[in-house]
C-alpha cells in the first residue's frame, strides 16, 4: 500500500527541488519548517520523532533540504515528513505536512473488528510494521 | 394621525394620548442617534408600499421588531421605554434600485437573551416581515457586538482543531455526497462510501433528505458506513469520515442517533438547517461535549435567502450559524450549479473563516464585525463542481474549504474510486503549483493536463466534463461596486 497522509501523497515522490520549492513557500509565509520521522505511520500517531527543533528563523529552504538528507542518512528506511508551523493568532498549528521519504515496502494496516452486541463492531487499525519492536520495524 | 412631522413627540401627555400615532413620532426614528458599541445593529432593505414614506417605514420596522404595537399603550410608561425602543437612525436609497432603501436600526443589548438565536431572531425577523405598509423587507446584514458574541459557544470544533483531528493540512478537504440521494440500501450505500474514501476523498456525506426511510433505516446506514470508513482508513493510513445525518423528528431521536454514531467511532455527524435554530444550538453543544465535528446542510435556505428584495441574506444566516456553533456549512461554489456570484460568496467565506470582518460593501458586508475568538467555520462547496475547475475553485475559495464533488466523483466513467483519485490528484497538483509560484488562474488547464499524464483517472475526468459550466446571471449580487459610494 501507499500511505497517503500529507498534502502531496497522490503526486509522484518528491525530489529535493520539490521539497525546496514547497518549504520555501512555507518559509515565505512566515511559518517555521521542521523535519520529523517515524516507523509507526498509524493515522492517529500524532507525534512523530522530531529531527531537531522547528527552524524558526531560517530564511532559506536549502537548509530544510539539507536536514531532510541528514535525517535520511539515519532513518532512510522510515517515513520522514516536512511540517510547517504557523504561530499566528487564531491558528497556532500546522499549515502544511508532506511526506518526503518512505520505506521501500509499505506493509500498511490491519483492520481488527471486535464484534459487539447487536450488529455493532468496534474497529481498531494496527500498523503491521508496529508488530515489530520500535527501531526494528523497517530495514 | 395627528401630526405629519417625523419628529419624536416628547410631551408626555401628547405622546401617550390614546390612539394611533406615526412610528417615527413615537421615538423609533432618531437620525441623531450614534449606536453604542454594545448595540446590535440590523440593516434592512425596505420596499415601502406606494405612498409610504421611507423614514416612517424604517421607524415602523424598528417599532415592530422591538417594543411597538399598532396603537399607543400607556403601559410603555411603566418601562424605561427609551432604552427598549429600537432606533432607526439612518435611511439611504439603494443604488440603482428605485423604491428600495437601506434602513439601519440599532437595538439595545438588553433586548436579547444571552446565547439564544431563537430569541434574537424572534425579535429581528419575528413579526415584521408580514407588515402591511411594506411591499417587501430583507435583512441584509447585522453587527453583533462583542458582548453578545461572547454569550455563544461558537463552532464546536473549528477549522484548526478539525484539521488536527483529521491530520490533514495544507489543502482543501475533499468530499462527495452519496448518490443517488434516495433509494440505496444500507449495504449499497456503504459501497459508495468505501470506494470514494479509498480512492482519495477525506469525507463522504449523507444528503439532506437521507434520514430513516423504508429503503434504508438509519442504523443500517450508520453500521455499513462505519465499516466503509474504517476499511478505507486502513487501506490508506488516513483519517476518514462520513457525515452521518442525524436529522430526525424529535430532539430525543437526534440525540439517540448521534450517540450511536459516536459509539461506532464516527468523527462527524450532520444536521439540516430545517431542524431549527434551537435544535442546532443543542446539537452544537452535544458536539462540543462529545468531540464531534458538526456538519450543517443549509437545507431550505433558498426559500428566504435567494431573492434580493425579501427575506434574509445568507450572510446573516452564516453569522447566526457561527454563533450557534456548527463546524461545517455550505456556502456556495461560485462556479457550480447553485446560486452565488464571486463577490457575494467571498463575503460569506470571510464571515466563516476570519477573526475580524472589516466593512466591505463590494462583498455585501456592511459592518465591521469582530468574532471575539469564536472558532472558525469550515465552508463547504458543493453542487455541480468537477476536477476540471480545480484552479478556479482554489483561487476563489482558498484552502480552508471542503470541496464536494458528488456527481464529479460517482459519475466518473471508470468508477467511484477512480473519480475520487482524479479529484485528489487534481487538487494536490494545483496546490503544488500555487505554492511553487505558478499563475494557476491562467495556467490551470495546463497544470491539470500535465498532472493527468501520470494519472489516467484524471485524464478521463477532464475528458468527460471538460465543457461543463453553469453560466447564469446571479439573482443576488452586491449593490455596491468595488469603490463604495456610501460608507456606513
Amino acid at each position: 500500500m501507499r500511505l497517503t497522509q500529507g498534502t502531496f501523497s497522490f503526486l509522484p515522490d518528491f525530489t529535493d527541488e520539490d521539497i525546496r520549492l514547497q518549504a520555501q513557500y512555507a518559509i515565505d509565509k512566515g511559518w517555521a519548517v521542521s523535519v520529523e520521522w517515524t516507523d509507526d505511520p498509524h493515522p492517529r500517531n500524532t507525534y512523530w520523532e522530531m529531527w531537531g527543533h522547528p527552524m524558526f528563523d531560517n530564511p532559506d529552504a536549502a537548509a530544510v533540504v539539507y536536514e531532510v538528507n541528514e535525517c535520511r542518512k539515519e532513518h532512510g528506511g522510515k517515513y520522514i515528513r516536512v511540517i510547517a508551523f504557523d504561530a499566528s493568532p487564531g491558528w497556532e498549528s500546522i499549515r502544511m505536512s508532506f511526506i518526503v521519504n518512505r520505506p521501500k515496502e509499505e506493509p500498511g494496516f490491519r483492520l481488527v473488528r471486535q464484534e459487539g452486541e447487536g450488529r455493532t463492531v468496534r474497529y481498531t487499525i494496527q500498523s503491521y510494521s508496529a508488530d515489530r519492536p520500535e527501531g526494528a520495524r523497517y530495514a | 394621525m395627528n401630526d405629519m412631522s417625523p419628529q419624536t413627540v416628547t410631551d408626555g401627555k401628547k405622546r401617550y394620548a390614546a390612539g394611533v400615532m406615526k412610528y417615527a413620532q413615537m421615538g423609533y426614528w432618531e437620525p441623531d442617534y450614534t449606536p453604542k458599541d454594545t448595540d446590535v445593529i440590523a440593516l434592512f432593505r425596505i420596499t415601502p408600499q406606494d405612498g409610504v414614506d421611507e423614514i416612517e417605514a424604517a421607524a415602523a420596522v424598528a417599532g415592530e421588531s422591538s417594543t411597538a404595537t399598532w396603537t399607543v399603550v400607556w403601559t410603555d410608561r411603566l418601562t424605561n421605554c427609551d432604552k427598549y425602543r429600537a432606533k432607526a437612525y439612518r435611511v439611504d436609497p439603494v443604488p440603482n434600485a428605485p423604491g428600495e432603501f437601506f434602513a439601519y436600526i440599532a437595538y439595545d443589548l438588553d433586548l436579547f437573551e444571552p446565547g439564544s438565536i431563537a430569541n434574537l431572531t424572534a425579535s429581528i425577523i419575528g413579526n415584521v416581515f408580514g407588515f402591511k405598509p411594506l411591499k417587501a423587507l430583507r435583512l441584509e446584514d447585522m453587527r453583533l457586538p462583542t458582548a453578545y458574541v461572547k454569550t455563544f459557544q461558537g463552532p464546536a470544533t473549528g477549522i484548526v482543531v478539525e484539521r488536527e483531528r483529521l491530520n490533514c493540512y495544507g489543502r482543501p478537504l475533499l468530499g462527495a455526497t452519496v448518490k443517488p440521494k434516495l433509494g440505496l440500501s444500507g449495504r449499497n450505500y456503504g459501497r459508495v462510501v468505501y470506494e470514494a474514501l479509498k480512492g482519495g476523498l477525506d469525507f463522504t456525506k449523507d444528503d439532506e433528505n437521507i434520514n430513516s426511510q423504508p429503503f434504508m433505516h438509519w442504523r443500517d446506514r450508520f453500521l455499513y458506513c462505519m465499516e466503509a470508513v474504517n476499511r478505507a482508513s486502513a487501506a490508506t493510513g488516513e483519517v476518514k469520515g462520513t457525515y452521518l445525518n442525524v436529522t430526525a423528528g424529535t430532539m430525543e431521536e437526534m440525540y439517540a442517533r448521534a450517540e450511536f454514531a459516536k459509539s461506532l467511532g464516527s468523527c462527524i455527524v450532520m444536521i439540516d438547517l430545517v431542524i431549527g435554530y434551537t435544535a442546532i444550538q443543542s446539537m452544537a453543544k452535544w458536539a462540543r461535549d462529545n468531540d464531534m465535528i458538526l456538519h450543517l446542510h443549509r437545507a431550505g435556505h433558498s426559500t428566504y435567502t435567494r431573492q434580493r428584495s425579501h427575506g434574509v441574506s445568507f450572510r446573516v444566516i452564516a453569522k447566526w450559524m457561527r454563533l450557534a456553533g456548527v463546524d461545517h456549512l455550505h456556502a456556495g461554489t461560485v462556479v457550480g450549479k447553485l446560486e452565488g456570484d464571486p463577490a457575494t460568496t467571498k463575503g460569506y467565506y470571510d464571515i466563516f473563516r476570519e477573526e475580524h470582518n472589516p466593512m466591505a460593501l463590494e462583498n455585501g458586508i456592511f459592518f465591521d464585525q469582530d468574532w471575539a475568538s469564536l472558532n472558525k467555520m469550515m465552508p463547504v462547496a458543493s453542487g455541480g463542481i468537477h476536477a476540471g475547475q480545480m484552479h478556479q475553485l482554489l483561487t476563489y475559495l482558498g484552502e480552508d474549504v471542503v470541496l464536494q464533488f458528488g456527481g464529479g466523483t460517482i459519475g466518473h466513467p471508470h468508477g467511484i474510486a477512480a473519480g475520487a483519485t482524479a479529484n485528489r490528484v487534481a487538487l494536490e497538483a494545483m496546490v503544488y503549483a500555487r505554492n511553487a509560484g505558478r499563475d494557476i488562474w491562467n495556467e490551470g488547464e495546463d497544470i491539470l493536463r500535465d498532472a493527468a499524464k501520470t494519472c489516467t483517472p484524471l485524464k478521463q475526468a477532464l475528458d468527460t466534463w471538460k465543457d461543463v459550466t453553469f453560466d447564469y446571471a446571479s439573482t443576488d449580487a452586491p449593490d455596491f461596486a468595488p469603490t463604495p459610494e456610501v460608507s456606513a
